[in-house]
């Protein structure tokens, strides 16, 4: 091996293990929700590998959470398609936001790869990095979390008391209070970031307790929400290139 | 239980939340040259984000206080630039022991 070869071995392993890392507190807060779906389809009278199952190829939360729900009510398989292809359109914003943190030379096949493992957490770490986004960051960011959610629905559907409601319940913020530690800082030193955050929080909040709004399907909220607050501060606040 | 449409559900379902996913990631292999469209891409993590975190979190927990002060301390301890697991093991303290006292 050259001395060349060898540096960028390194390299690859520690950005891999850096991904490792990061990806850590995702997979805890992964667990008490995908426990909480794992018991609902156990109790909904599937078998335990039923929702392992969809845990391993569907990778989502809320998408899940309503598919099994239309599952459970005997809904056409078109109506299960179209609600679960709603709520997953946010993916398109954040696969797009990623597509330019990635290095242009990618491969297809890895890029197809970490395509699977794009969750609102992932992303909400990844798009954090200040630097350009390899392939073995990614991947190893990406093995806890899926590690997490088919490890949580499997205690879910096979040992259901494992964790006491109150547990479960309190645990449900975790995600959440994530999002929050990894938004704050950023918007403490910028105040264009700050007014972006703001007017989201305003147009989700807007969707969600006013009249007539309140019937958008959640699904659209969030994409509402994300198109308006990001347009208006491109356009009132441009970023200028090395500005960031 | 199971039959076949179950089984075609949940394919049908890893297939909507996939393709969304890799569509752009796989196919948009340019970087944009646009301004406007560059800034908006800074903004979309915070406003996603931002969207995504409210008014959800209050209704995360069993009661809707709790979580209210659970965000406040997850919003301190972020303020003071804690590290990510600080401010997630911060809340759930918080709400399970507001929850102690709240709930039954």
């Amino acid at each position: 091996m050259t001395e060349v070869h060898k540096n960028k071995t390194k390299k690859r392993n520690n950005e891999f293990k850096t991904g490792c890392k990061k990806g850590i507190p995702i997979c805890l807060g992964y667990i008490p929700v995908s426990f909480t779906f794992g018991l609902m389809a156990v109790q909904g009278g599937f078998p335990p590998w039923f929702p392992i199952f969809i845990s391993i190829t569907n990778l989502t939360s809320a998408g899940q959470f309503a598919g099994l729900q239309l599952i459970l009510q005997n809904s056409t398989l078109v109506e299960i398609g179209i609600t679960t292809f709603i709520i997953n359109i946010r993916y398109m914003l954040m696969s797009l936001s990623l597509s330019q943190k990635i290095s242009p030379t990618m491969s297809f096949l890895k890029r197809a790869l970490i395509s699977y493992g794009i969750t609102d957490e992932t992303f909400a770490v990844s798009s954090m990095e200040k630097e350009e986004l390899s392939f073995g960051y990614l991947g190893g960011l990406m093995i806890g979390p899926i590690f997490g959610w088919t490890l949580g629905t499997s205690l879910g559907a096979f040992a259901s008391s494992l964790l006491s409601d109150r547990i479960q319940s309190a645990m449900g913020i975790a995600l959440y209070a994530m999002f929050i530690a990894l938004v704050i800082p950023a918007s403490k030193y910028s105040k264009k970031i700050t007014a972006v955050l703001f007017l989201s929080v305003f147009l989700s909040c807007l969707c969600t307790w006013t009249p007539v709004l309140n019937k958008i399907p959640s699904g659209w909220k969030l994409i509402v929400a994300t198109l308006v607050s990001a347009g208006i501060g491109a356009t009132l606040f441009p970023i200028e290139e090395g500005q960031k | 239980m199971i039959t076949i449409k179950t089984i075609l559900a949940v394919l049908i379902m890893a297939i909507v939340t996939y393709i969304p996913r890799a569509l752009p990631l796989t196919f948009f292999r340019k970087k944009i040259e646009s301004p406007w469209i560059r800034s908006f891409l800074y903004y979309v993590p915070y406003a996603v984000l931002g969207a995504m975190i409210f008014p959800a979190i209050l209704y995360s927990t069993q009661s809707t206080v709790a979580a209210t002060l659970g965000l406040f301390i997850a919003i301190l301890l972020a303020f003071l630039e804690k590290n990510l697991v600080v401010v997630a093991m911060g809340s759930i303290f918080v709400v399970y022991l507001c929850e102690f006292f709240l709930v039954r």
